[in-house]
């Protein structure tokens, strides 16, 4: 087992992350799925009200991030990504694909398997396998 | 305002739990995707007890909610069309996965980790809005 292996703090940080979700469905009956929220928050077609309070909610992600290192419950993250071609790259791939297969870790692995959606546990178990064999070629194939 | 005020908190939660879970931080997401580290024994399994802890919450909320006639502060639930497993649904969820994988961010840690500055993170969160712009091309235009 890797020395990282964080079981508490991903546990407790996982249980705010549902707690997110829980309040955003049972308060204002949305999913809090963030590729949904985004896509909708930057979209032409979206009214200004409809687009306020997923700005809002995007928003709250960075603060609550940097409250959470500021307070000492985080640490820094330790590599943002360097290669910039790379991150160009994943970040059209998780754009397209996340509204194309309509979410994300969030709306389909928080939420949807929470609604105990077929769909979502399909979605989950398929982008979990991609990213699985992204980072086997990267690391074991090229990298190796 | 109040849908503001708590879609505000919602977010603030949100990143704060993504912060402290460590997903913000890509090295942790892909020493939890590298499943072949698992025989070498530097696997960090963490990402599971995230989404456990998640689903603790979720799981139960979701489920008091199919006996309400409505959310708290709206007016209606707005669930998700069932339209089924489709391909469309498995491709963007490959694509989606495939990406996440190269970089070690799914969008709201993306989102989350823009507090930070690093220019890796505006990039792929700039390239990430871009490819939703492009399906949303893609979408009308069909």
């Amino acid at each position: 087992m890797s020395p990282d292996f964080t079981p508490v703090s991903a546990a407790i940080g996982g249980g705010l992350i549902g707690l997110a979700a829980a309040l955003l469905w049972l308060a204002l009956g949305r999913i809090a799925g963030i590729s949904g929220i985004l896509g909708q928050a930057i979209g032409a077609a979206t009214s200004g009200a409809e687009r306020l309070w997923r700005i809002l909610f995007l928003l709250g992600l960075p603060l609550g991030a940097w409250l959470a290192v500021q307070l000492g419950l985080a640490g820094l993250p330790s590599a943002p990504p360097t290669n910039l071609a790379l991150a160009v790259i994943g970040g059209l791939l998780v754009g397209f694909g996340t509204r194309l297969g309509s979410g994300c870790t969030s709306g389909h692995g928080i939420c949807g398997l929470a609604r105990l959606s077929p769909r979502s546990l399909a979605a989950t178990i398929v982008f979990m396998a991609g990213g699985m064999a992204s980072v086997f070629v990267l690391r074991h194939l090229i990298g190796g | 305002m109040r849908m503001s005020l708590i879609a505000l908190v919602a977010g603030l939660l949100l990143g704060l739990g993504l912060a402290i879970s460590g997903m913000f931080d890509p090295a942790k997401v892909l020493g939890f995707l590298d499943i072949a580290a698992i025989a070498s024994g530097g696997w960090d399994p963490s990402l599971a007890f995230v989404m456990a802890g998640g689903l603790a919450v979720t799981l139960p909320a979701f489920q008091v909610a199919r006996r309400w006639s409505q959310p708290v502060a709206a007016e209606k639930f707005h669930t998700p069309s069932a339209a089924g497993i489709d391909a469309k649904l498995i491709t963007g969820a490959l694509l989606f996965g495939i990406g996440w994988g190269l970089v070690g961010y799914c969008p709201g840690p993306a989102v989350a980790a823009l507090a930070f500055g690093a220019t890796g993170t505006i990039v792929f969160a700039l390239a990430m809005a871009a490819g939703m712009l492009l399906h949303g091309a893609f979408a009308t235009r069909r």
